[in-house]
């Protein structure tokens, strides 16, 4: 049956039709693009569609999470990096030719066979335990993945110690 | 099925998971500096998010392991994304470039 497109799930359809088309529009540019800050911006738009699909997944916080840290936070960054780092003699095309070749009809392949095997699979599923609110995320957060927490947290602060050290190391006085 | 019911079919969340695994994959094989490489590195991860939420929406008994999972998963990309621009900036100090194939020297 198919919803009238000026009721409330047609209109609900078009915004998650005009997410579906962020997420791909901006994978696009963020593989294609020649400058690297155009293909930031792709990544963002890309993510900001993500963010759209976790929220019709049922899961308003993270969505946010999904714009505070890939949006707010590693877009950002990258685009520090690339005003510290990027070449200014523009695009420089050096990939071996083999990889550009190759590649193409890979990755063809990789995406049709997991598109195949999502839409072929008879998902069977399980009876419901919990309702994913928010109050449950954290309670689990803190008993049943306590650990993983604490383990995580701990990943940070060494990649945060490690990212100062590398990037603090071979830099000149004068 | 119509097009504007589209968000109420796992298959269209795992089609999107793998159109963004795949063109992560082929960006990263095709990118000729270390941030490109990084910034499809990105979108890998954001495919695999968007599975687990599907699988999480969708199939899963618990509806919060699928979220903490992606949750989990962002921690780990902010910390690759620290390491890796660090390491990156580093690289550019020694041979003043960012390109791959520049930085040869690593036996690579």
């Amino acid at each position: 049956m198919t919803p009238s497109i000026l009721s409330a799930e047609g209109l609900s359809g078009i915004v998650f039709l005009c997410f579906l088309a962020a997420t791909v529009a901006g994978a696009f540019i963020a593989v294609g693009a020649q400058r690297l800050i155009r293909s930031v911006a792709g990544l963002a738009l890309s993510f900001l569609g993500v963010a759209g699909l976790y929220y019709y997944l049922g899961s308003p916080f993270v969505a946010l999470m999904q714009l505070l840290i890939y949006v707010g936070a590693v877009c950002v960054t990258i685009v520090f990096a690339i005003m510290l780092a990027e070449n200014d003699d523009g695009p420089n095309p050096k990939r071996k030719a083999i990889l550009k070749i190759a590649g193409l009809p890979a990755s063809v392949v990789l995406i049709w066979a997991l598109s195949a095997l999502a839409c072929r699979t008879d998902w069977v599923k399980l009876p419901q335990t919990g309702d994913g609110s928010l109050e449950g995320v954290g309670r689990a957060l803190l008993t049943t993945f306590g650990m993983n927490f604490e383990l995580i947290s701990l990943v940070l602060l060494v990649a945060i110690v490690g990212s100062l050290v590398l990037a603090r190391s071979g830099r000149s006085k004068s | 099925m119509s097009i504007l019911a589209l968000s109420g079919s796992l298959e269209t969340y795992l089609v999107v998971g793998a159109f963004l695994f795949g063109i992560g994959v082929y960006g990263m094989v095709q990118r000729p500096s270390f941030i490109g490489m990084l910034i499809c590195a990105e979108l890998v991860l954001g495919g695999a998010s968007v599975n687990f939420m599907a699988f999480n929406h969708f199939l899963a008994p618990d509806q919060a392991v699928g979220q903490i999972f992606t949750l989990f998963i962002m921690a780990i990309a902010a910390a690759e994304t620290a390491i890796a621009l660090s390491i990156i900036i580093a690289v550019y100090r020694n041979y003043k470039s960012i390109e791959a194939e520049d930085a040869v020297d690593l036996n690579g």
